[in-house]
């Protein structure tokens, strides 16, 4: 590996430390969030206020299960809204976004260009910028008040479909053209040559969709008016805003959502590693 | 448009060629259908809006420029939005850029399980949109709250601080708080970019006689995963102007003094709880001219044609 030899011990020293001292202020703030979640009453209003947990107890969980078992609607049934929403979604998002990635990444078309820069241009706005008129759209269509609300915004977003066109680009076209000299098909293309050769980029998308779809609070407050059609974090969010008294709940909360996101990362993010080991696009 | 018509020459060519393309046109359909009705449809329907009066119960009335008249003119908390929302897109955005690109940079060079855990360390915060709640204690405004109890043991301060709600440090404390949450998208799709790096390509950069790792960066890496830093640098400008809920859940809503305020909060005071719909999408319309214009920018400076 000569590749190594122009790194200096001291530039690694040094990068070693600005890493870690970062990586402390990213993690304070999250062993807090943890270490409250387990903090009984008392040691919540303690002073000095202490960093660390004496007594740890798992009461904020059980308080938080009975502060959700009296909500207007059984907590189980936000969880399903929450999960449904969050499979189909992202499972859809990512198939919508790569399938339509693939023909803009590879090829000119008629309306190929106007599309490109239609979804450049969409892709620097927020969603929040067409959040009223996104409700008029859904209620003509009569789907406000349904799983579509939940669903069908989110999927139209460009991102994904973005994402995904930056990586094709990279795949040699060779590739593809000998695919077709072979008479595959456009499809079958796409699903066996293109995106086995980007799999660290949908899986990437995988986490992010899900992430955005299980914390989606924006969809459900605004689309959604019956309470037994809400999701889980806007149940939570409830609870959030309860002041210090319920900051031990909160911090459950807040942990219990983190952890399937949080799991979904740790199973995309070996598995982007996998894909690296053999990696690399060479023509 | 003008090379299209070029390339394809007449009607009867164009509508052969879409044939040809067939396939193609299938596979983008479903995607498509949802972009019209979603963002294509919304858009031009809130441009509209723009020049109505329109309260839900009575039909929009449309009422020309007045919406953006009185935006500029008469209202002068909208002004307070602008300056903040600038100050993130100017402040936090960047930073968070570079972070994430020279972060995820070294993180890449680790052995295979330092660079698992730091990529988690790093990503964490931007896994759950509630968990930033825990920075309400620590910026707590009593002497309970753990950065006040902190510095007043240490002698630092002798009266706690109001770290949300004192109008002139809360927005600096949330600038760090949201520096501290931002480092998710980018930074992950950057990491994604670089192990799509061809190790190849590295190792004759180094016959070819690359001496440090920052001319490694410049020469090599950069150009490989210029795609995915054009995607990085479009979603900070977006993210950065539409920092809102953050602000909302630490500093209040409204902050005090409108000290937190941004555009997209001034969008949602005016379309959620005044119900101004057509002065909501007045705002919207703004937003999405200005988000627009310095992504156009931003794409120049990068992409250098």
């Amino acid at each position: 590996m000569g590749i190594k030899s122009y790194r200096s011990t001291w530039g690694n020293i040094f990068i070693t430390v600005i890493l870690a001292l970062i990586a402390v202020f990213m993690a304070l703030p999250l062993l807090y969030a943890i270490l409250t979640a387990f903090k009984p009453l008392d040691e919540l209003f303690i002073y000095p206020p202490r960093f660390f947990v004496r007594r740890p107890t798992l009461k904020n969980f059980t308080d938080l299960f009975y502060l959700m078992s009296n909500s207007f609607v059984p907590f189980s049934r936000y969880l399903f809204n929450s999960i449904f929403v969050t499979v189909v979604g992202t499972f859809s998002y990512v198939v919508i976004a790569s399938m339509a990635a693939y023909p803009l990444a590879k090829f000119r078309f008629p309306g190929s260009r106007t599309m490109d820069q239609l979804i450049i241009l969409s892709l620097m706005f927020s969603g929040y910028v067409t959040n009223i008129p996104k409700f008029i759209v859904l209620s003509k269509l009569h789907l406000l008040n349904s799983y579509f609300a939940l669903l069908l915004p989110m999927l139209s977003g460009t991102f994904g479909l973005f994402l995904m066109r930056q990586f094709m680009v990279q795949i040699p076209d060779s590739y593809i053209e000998s695919a077709r000299i072979d008479g595959a098909s456009d499809l079958r293309i796409w699903w066996h040559v293109v995106m086995p050769n980007v799999k660290p980029a949908w899986l990437t998308l995988t986490l992010f969709a899900f992430r955005d779809f299980w914390n989606d609070t924006n969809s459900p407050a605004l689309y959604i008016h019956d309470e037994a059609l809400k999701t889980f974090p806007l149940a939570l969010s409830y609870v959030n805003s309860g002041g210090i008294a319920r900051a031990g709940a909160a911090a459950a909360a807040a942990l219990i959502m983190m952890l399937p996101s949080l799991i979904i990362f740790i199973v995309t993010q070996s598995n982007v590693v996998e894909t690296m080991k053999s990696a690399g696009i060479k023509e | 448009m003008d090379s299209e018509r070029k390339r394809y020459g007449s009607f009867y060519e164009t509508l052969q060629e879409m044939k040809k393309n067939k396939s193609l046109y299938y596979m983008m359909a479903p995607f498509m259908i949802l972009f019209l009705f979603f963002t294509v449809i919304p858009v031009i329907a809130g441009m509209y809006l723009s020049f109505t009066y329109y309260n839900i119960i009575q039909p929009p009335k449309f009422i020309g420029w007045s919406n953006y008249i009185r935006l500029f003119l008469d209202d002068d908390v909208f002004l307070i939005a602008v300056k903040n929302t600038f100050k993130f897109a100017l402040i936090t955005g960047p930073l968070s850029y570079f972070a994430c690109l020279i972060f995820a940079w070294l993180i890449n060079e680790l052995k295979p399980r330092t660079r698992a855990l730091a990529t988690l360390l790093f990503y964490a915060p931007s896994l759950s949109g509630s968990v930033y709640f825990i920075w309400q204690y620590i910026f707590s405004p009593d002497m309970y709250g753990l950065m006040n109890g902190f510095l007043m043991r240490l002698g630092i301060i002798k009266e706690p601080n109001l770290w949300l709600s004192d109008p002139n440090l809360n927005l600096t404390v949330i600038m760090i708080i949201q520096l501290w949450m931002s480092l998710g998208t980018s930074f992950l799709t950057f990491i994604a970019g670089l192990q799509n790096v061809d190790i190849a390509l590295k190792e004759s950069g180094a016959i070819d006689g690359i001496r440090n790792r920052w001319q490694e960066l410049w020469y090599i890496i950069l150009p490989s995963i210029k795609p995915q830093l054009i995607l990085g640098a479009v979603l900070q400008v977006v993210n950065s102007f539409a920092v809102s809920d953050i602000c909302a859940q630490l500093a209040g809503f409204p902050s005090p003094l409108y000290s937190a305020h941004t555009i997209v909060l001034h969008m949602v005071d005016y379309g959620s709880i005044r119900y101004e719909m057509g002065y909501a999408s007045a705002i919207a319309v703004i937003l999405f001219f200005t988000t627009i214009i310095i992504n156009q920018i931003i794409r120049k400076l990068i992409k250098p044609e």
